[in-house]
């Protein structure tokens, strides 16, 4: 195990009563499943929340038992890495919809003891971050030294900065938008329609019987494209065309289309289909564009980094600089860097170098300002 | 810019620069002036920058800095925002300069606009007597490299405030990092202006 790993880790879990909803529905039960790195202080006032983007889940670092791949954020949370677990106490979870540990559309509803399905109620970024907060206050703490993630998870990021604004010190949101834009919801609508148009999806009451994988690699495989970039493919990809031959039947005779299938394909066995539904649909209707984001009467303070990557075309830097302008509007304390990248937005994951000295110097000053310079 | 004359046009500026106040420094390079200014001045400071690594030196050493041009970091910000605009050996390099001017003005109470002296005399003696663009050391770049798409001098810089009625306030000069008082169109390096609307 490298020196700068969180090492084994497991999940855990965490379960609230009654969770009312944006739209008025409410959970009577949420589980939301997390996992914590370092310890939190004697005053709880070094935790970081680490929010995931789609797809993600609560393993954000170090290794599950007998794991050979680390969490999808590894190469930034751990000892001495940019949000440095000897100093900071992290917490990731998964988020309310999702499929990997927390209540979402294929839990049992509790009113049926069938799973919800589609008869789960709409949720949002901001219904995300409500259970994420019903965790956060479980652990004692009161405010968070900072709130942190890319794609979704930036929404989620800027969420907190708009709900609960007093809880967070600082937020980092990094590749993301003030509100979904057309190109993404068409992207998402897809994707759904993919799904939906599955036989195998049947309005979403699928458990326990063939499930609509074929419809959600699909999804999967466009999802991937727009992670991606022209240049990362072309790197990725070779262009080594092959000759069309009298065995033509369709098959992935192109490199990118098989690595597309192979992605797909794996993701259906790690991804539910209708919680690809519902959080799609909690990423279109996510807006923090008003008047009510920060207001200026407040007189609230929090300490913004923003990142964007150069090619990304899914949240192109123009809408990060969005961000950055509305948030100056509003008095806020912001730093923002546009990271040259060829990855496209998958960047955030892979840009490591860069986004860590971003990260860790910024903490670095607000830990300075909150706990005193260590120097 | 990092010439002989930067740490002097730095105090100069840090000089000017009122207690506690807030600025806004507009092309702030590595962000040397800044952190003067915030642990000499404690002043609330925030940058804009272009250049991506001059981005990550700003961050290593705590300062508030935006990646961006100059000309799209300023239309959003209210009237009298800041008390000091400061476009420090930036201006030169500026390509809408009334438009950006005129909303450093509108946004700051006082602009400090520092920026070398295209009349210089080394300056005008290359050019008339070597017949050569050219190349100083408050100017060290080539015709074909140089990021001053801007080449004024100290009377430029007089008269264009004059002409859309700015006040100059305070006006510094420098040459051979000391304070020039005689001729400075002709003598001084550098100018240090502080105007208001």
């Amino acid at each position: 195990m490298a020196r700068d790993s969180v090492g084994i880790v497991q999940t855990k879990y965490f379960t609230f009563e009654n969770l009312v909803l944006e739209n008025g529905q409410s959970l009577p039960q949420v589980t939301v499943a997390y996992e914590t790195y370092g310890t939190l202080n004697e005053n709880k006032n070094n935790a970081i929340l680490i929010t995931h983007a789609f797809t993600g889940d609560a393993h954000c670092a170090g290794f599950h038992e007998g794991d050979k791949k680390p969490g999808w954020w590894d190469t930034m949370v751990g000892p001495g890495k940019a949000f440095d677990t000897n100093k900071y106490f992290i917490i990731a979870s998964n988020v309310l919809g999702g499929c990997a540990g927390t209540t979402g559309p294929a839990s049992i509803n509790p009113a049926t003891g069938v799973e919800y399905g589609t008869d789960f109620p709409a949720i949002t970024i901001s219904d995300m971050v409500k259970a994420q907060k019903k965790l956060v206050e479980f652990f004692g703490i009161e405010k968070l030294f900072s709130v942190a993630g890319g794609s979704m998870g930036g929404m989620q990021v800027l969420q907190w900065a708009m709900d609960y604004p007093e809880f967070i010190y600082s937020a980092i949101p990094i590749a993301i938008t003030l509100r979904s834009t057309p190109q993404q919801i068409a992207f998402n609508e897809v994707g759904r329609q993919s799904i939906m148009g599955d036989v195998a999806w049947k309005k979403g009451h699928y458990y326990g019987g063939p499930e609509p994988d074929k419809g959600l690699a699909v999804a999967r495989m466009l999802g991937h494209i727009t992670y991606m970039s022209d240049y990362s493919m072309q790197k990725k990809f070779p262009v080594k065309n092959p000759e069309p031959n009298e065995n033509f039947d369709f098959n992935a005779d192109f490199e990118v289309e098989e690595y597309l299938r192979y992605r797909g394909s794996s993701f259906v066995k790690r991804f539910d289909a209708n919680s690809y539904l519902y959080l799609s649909k909690a990423i279109d209707y996510f807006d923090v564009q008003k008047d009510n984001f920060l207001p200026e009467e407040k007189n609230l303070d929090i300490k913004f980094l923003v990142i964007s990557f150069k090619s990304d075309w899914l949240y192109p830097p123009y809408q990060s600089e969005n961000i950055v302008k509305f948030l100056k509007m509003k008095n806020q304390e912001v730093t923002y860097c546009n990271i040259f990248s060829t990855y496209g937005h998958d960047a955030f994951l892979l840009e490591v170098k860069d986004e860590t000295r971003l990260v860790k110097n910024f903490l670095n000053r607000l830990y300075d300002e909150v706990f005193g310079s260590e120097r | 810019m990092k010439d002989k004359n930067t740490l002097l046009s730095h105090l100069k500026i840090a000089g000017i620069v009122t207690q506690k106040s807030k600025v806004l420094d507009l092309g702030c390079g590595d962000g040397d002036l800044m952190y003067l200014l915030v642990q000499n001045k404690q002043v609330n400071a925030q940058g804009v920058e272009i250049s991506e690594d001059a981005i990550y030196k700003c961050v290593e050493k705590g300062l508030c800095v935006m990646h961006s041009d100059i000309d799209g970091a300023l239309d959003f910000y209210k009237n009298d925002t800041f008390d000091f605009v400061i476009l420090s050996q930036s201006l030169q390099q500026v390509t809408r300069t009334d438009e950006v001017l005129k909303q450093c003005l509108r946004i700051g109470k006082k602009v400090i606009v520092a920026f070398p002296n295209f009349a210089h005399i080394t300056v005008r003696s290359k050019l008339f007597f070597g017949g050569r663009a050219p190349v100083t050391e408050s100017l060290p770049y080539g015709w074909n490299d140089t990021p001053n798409i801007r080449c004024l001098s100290i009377k430029d810089f007089e008269v264009f405030c004059k002409e859309r009625k700015y006040k100059i306030m305070e006006k510094y000069f420098i040459a051979n990092n000391k304070y020039c008082h005689i001729l400075p169109n002709l003598f001084a390096q550098q100018a240090i202006f502080v105007i208001t609307k």
